[in-house]
């Protein structure tokens, strides 16, 4: 591949940036209108990555290498493979989803809030595009800085003290991470005699695996407090609560997913022993179930609907850390394909508390009940979002957490018991949210004319909807696209 | 090519077509849709039977892979077999009755389409539950009716205790799937599929207790849909629901399947006989437990909802004492008396302008008398009277109980004149003496009486003719049992002593009842409460883990401890606030900057103080 494909996918938000730049801030309309545009083009490229990806090969494809930093052996290399691939088309979907769902709720600073977002675009794709451990970490830390500002500028009445928890929260991790890599780094040079931050050099590495749990616990730091892992998770609900929705959507959508990629491309095959060390497994599990079991308990009692979202997060991501801790096909590939599902069924929900919001500007369970009389359109986008997050067959939560269940029971049937209660819960908090708001009568005269959703509005959902039916009715080629990749890593961690 | 996968997609397009534009379709021709997808389903089940001939040997048809991960993988496929056929004519048939019904009973609800929408929703996961040729693809049809059963019970969504009554049945019978899904886990990892075909032939090579686990963890799951105990207790509030879907999905179709599931899963449960046990210790508890709930309640709905509850308890004894086909025949009898049952309470219901409480009838023979005739039917069949439906299958599950274990079969006799008791004592609350009301009974339309004719001639012959324990006898191992008329007497002599005493205490002596409960006081009021176990539940499992959800996880650990200690390592230097103030004044960007280029300095400090900036091999 010479044609440079995944460059130009990673560089069109970049692009549109640039252009967007030039536009006079007084132009809001002009504004929105390219951010749109250039987030629509960010799709549009990504789209022959799919038509084009070789499910049956193995490795590496789209990659582009070239010397960045020749003498402290950084390149810009860049390559995706299956997991990748659909990390990626997560991001640009998403991506476009969150400026196109900002078209009426953001008002101030338009140009720098749509700067922001294709900045975040940028740097996402680019964590899940690298292939050199120094440019993940560039992308890495540069998702940090507009998401901070998202939520620091654009955000909620508390916004400033959830901004810096979000920011010093993953600033810490970052620190932490980049230790590991940068021992690697120095690991890899000791052995080979050049340095080199590319992933493939670095996964000759022979390691004790002493070092190896060093490394990994760092490693662990940084992708942890990402996806978040209990008890590293408590900046997750403020942020969501702060941040506007389009920034909800990305930051739970894709941003989480970071952590969780982060784990499945350097902690497993760097430092196969290591993640594969019993102690290592046992406790990564065990956090994984507190969160499976402690985020739907939590968000059982929450009284904020958004915050109750972020923390049905919080328990959602616990199925995927268990799955990729399960070291076999099935917790991988589940894992996976969860990380896809709760992008968009979580995008969907926080996309529609934040059309509630617009509409009432409170997100008090309390002051809603009987919406459904006033807004059924949305009643029943709302009633397919919950009973997709809710894991049921023919959508496609069930499809991750089945496999991951299955991968996890293969593994240690104790942890697949513990989950599963986590789906018994995941029913209960989401049907009396459910209950909550839409169903009974309107017990508060302001619902009384809330209007149903827009066709913009419409529009914005109906994309996620479809997805979550496509990866729930019929999942195989995700299955397809993952086995040679997730194959790989399960057998370097059973070496 | 029989294309099986018609008989769902009927009413799935009944579905679609309702649901999406059943608002702008005047009301005739949302019904002949509805009822119009069901007939079709039913046609088409029957046109697949008779062109396969004697079913001896499953017919099996696959669609797609649905899921593949290494060498597992799950797929779309229908298989039928003769199991399948009596269930998809059962779900076809009666729900084609009970939706000709529910065009009547419910023309004058609010959000009729939509109500017809989740019914043919509900055909069409029930029918994709009974032809699945795998675990997994019964799993999908048995959560779909589960949310169907939610969307219906919740109907009357402006109603509090409704939409409380769905979400009990959602999350009770999702704590059955925990069962349900561990059973899959279970299977996937023992026998490397999940295809029924693959593991029943493969299951009897397996070891015991794999196959004892197995077998319980479905029965947890079997247990949450079908009602037993201790899961049982969302079925009597789901009674919220129209009585039509009381009808097909409380009482005939969906509260089966469990049955249905153990039934098909036989193989695994022949080969774990401790499995066996259970279920027939359940199913028996079950069945004396609810009948004596049934015994003092008011509200004829309720009334009929325990006797369900009761009544799938004898088809799990049954079943567990491995009377399989005995289990499927009542199943059957039990489809076409009870969809009666509540179909008839439902005219009963609509002839008094809504009223349930029995109190609060009375006389009403005379006023409707066809509901009355066919009502009786059914009560007669249910209560085992000679030769009507229910007599034959009752009579059969009695009989393979006492082959198994004599008790079994006493207390079976027990509740079999308990039954009789209680429906009867609905009936003559109902029906005889003196109207108590104040509306103006009136009988119902012919959409709603034709339905309760043709089920209360089903209830009349159904048993006779459709013999269940011939048709299957090739599928199930028979068991060596003679006809026992001795045994066969006392069940008979049970049901008629039940009806006897309820003629007594309601028609011959009013007032008795009352002054009995009074004298019973305590184990009255005990049982009058449904033995308190929703207050139990309450009490142990749901407000625990909400007030401890509540103060100890949320407020506890995540505000109070997590949160503590960050802002307390924060307030060591600086504190949150500290770090806020800062980066107030002015300096947010710089800092931020200074975070990511920072870094780089790192890297390039460590650089130097290791090995020199650019001494190393650069490749």
């Amino acid at each position: 591949m010479t044609d440079h494909l995944l460059s130009i996918v990673l560089c069109t938000p970049l692009v549109g940036l640039l252009v967007l730049l030039v536009i006079p801030s007084e132009n809001r309309s002009l504004l929105r209108i390219w951010a749109n545009v250039a987030a629509f083009a960010g799709f549009l490229v990504s789209l022959p990555l799919v038509f084009r990806f070789n499910s049956s090969a193995s490795g590496f494809q789209f990659v582009e290498r070239a010397d960045w930093i020749p003498s402290l052996g950084v390149h810009y290399a860049i390559g995706i493979d299956g997991i990748s691939l659909l990390l990626v088309m997560l991001s640009t979907v998403i991506g476009l989803i969150a400026v196109l769902c900002s078209w009426v709720s953001v008002e101030t600073r338009v140009k720098g809030y749509y700067a922001m977002f294709l900045l975040l675009q940028v740097g996402i794709i680019g964590v899940f595009v690298s292939l050199d451990a120094f440019l993940f970490y560039v992308f890495w830390e540069l998702v940090l800085i507009p998401m901070y500002f998202i939520i620091g500028l654009w955000g909620g009445p508390r916004r400033l003290y959830a901004a810096i928890k979000f920011f010093l929260f993953t600033l810490v991790g970052s620190v932490l991470m980049l230790l590991g890599l940068l021992a690697l780094y120095y690991l890899h040079l000791q052995q080979f005699g050049y340095y080199s931050f590319e992933i493939s050099e670095l996964m000759k590495l022979n390691l004790p695996l002493a070092t190896q749990q060093w490394i990994f616990w760092a490693l662990f730091f940084g992708f942890a407090v990402k996806v978040p892992m209990f008890p590293l998770h408590t900046w997750l609900p403020d942020a969501h609560v702060e941040a506007p929705t389009g920034g909800s959507v990305v930051l739970a959508s894709v941003m989480l997913k970071m952590g969780t990629y982060g784990f499945m491309r350097f902690s497993l095959p760097l430092l196969p022993q290591a993640s594969a060390d019993r102690m290592i497994v046992q406790i990564i599990a065990v956090l994984s179930i507190i969160a499976i079991l402690y985020g739907a308990l939590v968000s059982l009692v929450q009284q904020d609907w958004k915050k109750l979202v972020a923390y049905s997060s919080v328990s959602h991501m616990g199925f995927c850390t268990l799955g990729i801790f399960a070291l076999n096909a099935n917790g991988l590939v589940g894992s996976v394909i969860q990380q896809v599902s709760h992008g968009i069924t979580t995008g969907l929900l926080f996309l529609l508390v934040g059309m509630v919001y617009e509409r009432r500007h409170t997100r008090e369970i309390g002051n809603f009940g009987g919406l459904a009389q006033v807004m059924p359109k949305f009643a029943v986008a709302f009633a397919i979002a919950m009973f997709a997050s809710a894991g049921l067959p023919l959508l496609s939560g069930f499809v991750g957490e089945f496999t991951i269940l299955q991968g996890a029971f293969q593994a240690n049937r104790t942890w697949a018991v513990w989950a599963v209660f986590g789906v018994v819960l995941a029913a209960a908090y989401l049907l009396w949210l459910y209950q909550r708001t839409m169903l009974g009568k309107i017990t508060h005269d302001e619902n009384r004319l809330l209007r149903d959703l827009s066709w913009r509005e419409g529009a914005v959902l109906l994309p996620l909807i479809a997805w979550t039916f496509w990866i729930g009715i019929y999942p195989k080629p995700y299955f397809d696209i993952l086995a040679k990749p997730v194959a790989e890593i399960v057998a370097r961690t059973h070496k | 090519m029989q294309n099986l996968w018609l008989i769902p997609a009927f009413p799935f397009a009944g579905f679609l077509i309702n649901g999406i534009i059943g608002r702008r379709l005047p009301k005739i021709a949302t019904n002949i849709i509805a009822v119009g997808s069901v007939l079709l389903a039913f046609a088409w089940a029957l046109k697949a039977i008779f062109a396969l001939g004697d079913l001896n040997t499953p017919y099996v048809e696959h669609y797609f892979t649905w899921i593949r991960s290494g060498e597992f993988h799950v797929d779309y496929e229908f298989v039928l077999d003769r199991l399948t056929a009596i269930m998809l004519l059962i779900v076809t048939g009666i729900g084609s009755l009970i939706h000709i019904y529910a065009t009547g009973y419910m023309a004058h609800e609010e959000g009729y389409p939509r109500f017809f929408a989740y019914l043919n929703l509900f055909m069409f996961f029930m029918l994709t539950l009974v032809l699945a040729g795998n675990y997994l693809l019964l799993f999908v049809g048995w959560e779909g009716v589960g949310l169907c059963s939610y969307l219906l019970i919740g109907f009357y969504f402006l109603k509090k205790s409704a939409t409380t009554a769905g979400n009990k049945a959602f999350i009770v019978n999702r704590i059955g799937d925990f069962g349900f899904s561990l059973a899959i886990f279970l299977i996937v990892v023992n026998f490397g599929s999940l295809n029924f075909g693959m593991v029943f032939s493969a299951a009897p090579g397996k070891s015991e207790a794999t196959l004892t686990a197995i077998a319980l963890l479905l029965l947890v799951g079997a247990c949450g849909k079908s009602a037993q105990f201790p899961l049982y207790v969302w079925l009597p509030d789901a009674m919220e629901g129209p009585t039509p879907v009381s009808a097909l999905i409380h009482a005939a179709t969906m509260v089966t399947a469990g049955v249905y599931v153990i039934a098909r899963s036989s193989v695994i449960y022949t080969h774990a006989p401790a499995a066996m046990e259970v279920v027939a210790v359940i199913g028996l508890f079950t069945a004396v437990f609810a009948a004596t709930i049934g015994l003092v309640q008011n509200d004829i709905k309720k009334v009929f909802a325990y006797s369900t509850v009761s009544q799938l308890g004898y088809m799990f004894l049954g079943v567990g004492v491995g009377a399989f086909s005995s289990g499927i025949y009542h199943l059957m009898t039990h489809a076409f008396f009870k969809a009666l049952l509540f179909l008839g309470a439902g005219s009963v219901i609509h002839a008094c302008s809504g009223e349930q409480d029995m109190r609060e009838m009375g006389g009403l023979r005379s006023k409707i008398p066809i509901t009355f005739y066919t009502l009786m039917c059914g009560a007669l069949a249910i209560s085992g009277f000679p030769l009507l439906s229910g007599f034959y299958s009752k009579d059969a599950i009695l009989l393979a109980a006492h082959h198994h274990a004599p008790w079994m079969y006493w207390v079976g006799v027990i509740t079999a004149g308990m039954t009789a008791f209680y429906v009867f004592r609905a009936m003559f609350m109902t029906f005889f003496g003196k109207y108590r009301g104040h509306h103006h009974p009136h009988e119902s339309p012919p959409s709603m009486w034709i339905p309760l004719v043709v089920l209360a001639f089903l209830s009349v012959v159904g048993g006779y003719f459709f013999k269940v324990p011939a048709i299957l006898g090739t599928m199930f191992p028979t068991l060596e049992e003679g006809e026992d008329v001795a045994l066969m007497a006392i069940s008979v002599a049970a049901g008629l002593i039940g009806i006897g005493i309820a003629y007594f205490l309601y028609v011959v002596r009013p007032g008795l009842a009352d002054n009995l409960a009074s004298r019973l006081g305590g184990l009255y009021t005990l049982v009058y409460n449904k033995y308190f176990v929703d207050e139990i539940y309450a009490a142990a499992v749901v407000n625990p883990l909400i007030s401890g959800s509540r103060t100890v996880l949320w407020k506890g650990v995540d505000a109070g401890l997590i949160d503590g200690i960050v802002n307390g390592v924060g307030s060591q230097s600086k504190g949150l606030g500290g770090w806020l103030k800062l980066l107030q004044s002015g300096n947010i960007r710089s800092y931020a900057t200074w975070v990511v280029f920072g870094s780089v300095v790192v890297i390039l400090a460590m650089g130097i103080a290791g090995h020199g900036m650019f001494s190393g091999a650069a490749r």
